[in-house]
């Protein structure tokens, strides 16, 4: 299968007046057509900046992608000039965010926020980006689609907000649809709704999909293959029934155990030990040293390299898996 | 929004019935009067002239006379110059009006335009420059602005007039009158720029740097739309909403006058002529010119308010 998106030893960095904080290092993602990646981990791993990256939405004068590579279609993202870029953004690549109730401009009609992609890149006429608006609004399961046309967002619940927001990512046939926490702002039913109607898109158009959560149920759900991150690094990657059934890194084996299971009773919910380190101190060492329980003396000093083990397509950055290691 | 209306102006009523109040009772409260201010007059004259003009009724009757009238739109008789009030307005008011309109259109597009670019390039040396210069502006006193533009560009350099509306001695008619009135009030509409033109550029700027990290910008920004489109469709417009409450406060300015300016620049407007009419304690004019303020500010906030309802989908009268 074709590689959609193929991030290549990325690294996004913010440079404050504290020091420089490696929001993303060194990350590798690869997105294959048709399917569905999820990167994983706590706020601030470095998720978002990893969509915003690709995007090439990192603002201000700050925060720099200083290296890697972004291939798409064949080209380098990051080699093409801001126009280029605009071209590809909201056209091939599209994205959802996690606030649909911020996400659309409130002083401007829906009809409008959703025709602009379309007059801008598909260079359709008033009339005929109308009417596919309203068939993309009606493609999302609204009803009353010529009337929401005209409403405004504050008109509309979360959950028809969010759907408004996939109308106008779907707009253009996107190859690759990057959804940055779409159902964290959502109640849990509406949650369902959204979650089931991007899988649907998706296998009617074979778009590919890079889904940023924090919810393993989500993962479960809707991934094929899983990214686990932690402080600007992937700890651990795979197929997703693999990784669920098998997780290799404490940090994912601690995140699975976390998460809740329907019809068991338990007395407390596990939690790893432990928060994010700052990401200002970063020394070479494990970052997961502090809240690991199997923490040797070399995680400490040495920063385990991400490897294949077990002869499967898990990958996991671990020194526990690092041969010749483990035993001393 | 038909029943706001109504309420809203009931209330508007109900303020300006105090707003008069209010103004009568300070300045007929405050001692002594038009009269008491000649020493030459004798007190038989004095009394005779309270007599006639009404002084020596009670303050409660007096306003009730004054509202009378008001309402009938007579806002009495200045004492000072002999004409009725309204018709000194009429004179004096078009030409304070004059400069404000000119002064207020340049400093709201300056503002907007420069507020907009410095928002966008936040910290870059156009912005450094801008903000410094607005400092300077903002700081520097309007007489002294003032005087320095009225040495440097019309007593040194000889390129503008240095006061008045007409050249002293002028008669010119058409569009020969046209231009003298441009060339004369360049210089004090260049001024109220200067003055008018830091504060607001700040506002426009604050307001689109809280703007532009909105979420919704992000979103414009995905969807690939171009700078211009985001800045100008999406960013500005919200940007320039709070700015409505401004618009309301606006008017009331424009009709005002400015004391400063026209006694620098010798302009016939309202506001030396408020200013004289102080000096000389010609109370009619003077309450006759408060109460047309204030119910310009009340019809200004009904403005704004009204704007809000055009301008902001979410604003539901």
């Amino acid at each position: 299968m074709k590689n959609t998106l193929e991030i290549d030893r990325l690294s996004t960095y913010f440079y404050t007046e504290e020091g420089t904080v490696k929001a993303v290092d060194d990350v590798s993602i690869r997105v294959r057509e048709g399917e569905t990646v999820c990167i994983v981990g706590e706020s601030g791993c470095g998720k978002s900046i990893t969509a915003m990256s690709v995007m090439g939405l990192i603002e201000g004068t700050t925060g720099k992608v200083v290296n890697g590579k972004i291939g798409f279609d064949g080209e380098n993202l990051l080699d093409l000039s801001k126009n280029e870029l605009r071209t590809i953004r909201g056209n091939e690549i599209a994205m959802i965010f996690q606030e649909p109730m911020s996400s659309l401009n409130p002083v401007l009609p829906i009809g409008q926020q959703i025709t602009e992609p379309l007059m801008q890149h598909q260079k359709l006429s008033k009339k005929e980006a109308r009417l596919r608006a309203i068939e993309l609004i009606k493609q999302v399961g609204i009803s009353r689609a010529e009337q929401i046309f005209d409403s405004y967002p504050h008109e509309l619940s979360g959950g028809m907000l969010q759907r408004i927001m996939i109308a106008i990512a779907i707009s253009c046939h996107p190859k690759l649809l990057i959804a940055d926490e779409p159902t964290t702002a959502l109640d849990v039913t509406i949650q369902a709704q959204i979650l089931d109607m991007l899988r649907e898109i998706k296998e009617k158009s074979n778009m590919s999909i890079l889904l940023i959560t924090h919810d393993l149920g989500v993962v479960a759900e809707m991934a094929d293959y899983v990214v686990v991150m932690y402080s600007g690094k992937v700890v651990e990657e795979g197929e997703v029934v693999e990784l669920f059934n098998n997780p290799k890194h404490p940090y994912t084996k601690g995140l699975l155990k976390s998460k809740p299971i329907i019809n068991q009773r338990q007395e407390q919910l596990y939690s790893i030990p432990g928060q994010v380190p700052n990401p200002l101190s970063l020394k070479e060492s494990c970052y997961f040293h502090e809240r690991c329980a199997q923490c040797m003396s070399i995680c400490e000093t040495q920063q385990p390299k991400l490897k294949e083990v077990g002869g499967s397509t898990q990958k996991v950055a671990c020194w526990l898996y690092e041969e010749g290691i483990a035993d001393v | 929004m038909s029943t706001y209306l109504t309420k809203r102006l009931i209330y508007m009523v109900l303020i300006l019935i105090g707003a008069s109040m209010l103004i009568f009772f300070l300045y007929a409260l405050t001692p002594g009067d038009f009269v008491s201010g000649n020493l030459k007059m004798s007190a038989e004259r004095k009394a005779e002239l309270r007599d006639l003009y009404g002084l020596n009724k009670p303050v409660f009757e007096r306003y009730l006379i004054w509202m009378k009238n008001a309402l009938h739109g007579d806002f009495g008789y200045s004492l000072a110059q002999q004409k009725p009030v309204l018709t000194l307005f009429n004179e004096y008011i078009w030409n304070s009006f004059l400069l404000a309109i000119v002064s207020t259109f340049l400093t709201w597009v300056i503002a907007v335009v420069i507020g907009v670019i410095s928002a966008y390039k936040q910290y870059s040396w156009f912005d450094t420059i801008v903000m410094i210069f607005i400092f300077a502006a903002m700081s520097i006193p309007s007489f002294f602005i003032g005087l320095f533009l009225i040495k440097t560009l019309a007593v040194d350099l000889k390129w503008l007039p240095p006061g008045g509306m007409m050249t002293t001695g002028s008669n010119a008619t058409g569009w020969a009158y046209v231009k003298e009135v441009i060339h004369h009030m360049t210089l004090p509409v260049v001024v109220m720029t200067l003055l008018g033109v830091g504060s607001l550029t700040r506002y426009f700027r604050s307001n689109m740097i809280d703007v532009i990290q909105q979420d919704y910008i992000r979103t414009a920004r995905a969807k690939g739309l171009t700078e211009r489109t985001v800045l100008f469709r999406h960013a500005l417009r919200n940007a320039l909403l709070p700015a409505i409450t401004l618009v309301g406060f606006e008017l009331p300015g424009l009709f005002g006058g400015s004391i400063i300016i026209e006694k620098i620049f010798n302009w016939p407007g309202i506001g030396q002529l408020y200013m004289q009419s102080f000096g000389s304690r010609d109370y009619p004019l003077l309450m006759g010119f408060t109460m047309f303020i204030a119910v310009l500010t009340v019809i200004g906030t009904l403005i704004s308010d009204i704007l809000y309802h055009l301008a902001d989908p979410r604003v539901k009268l």
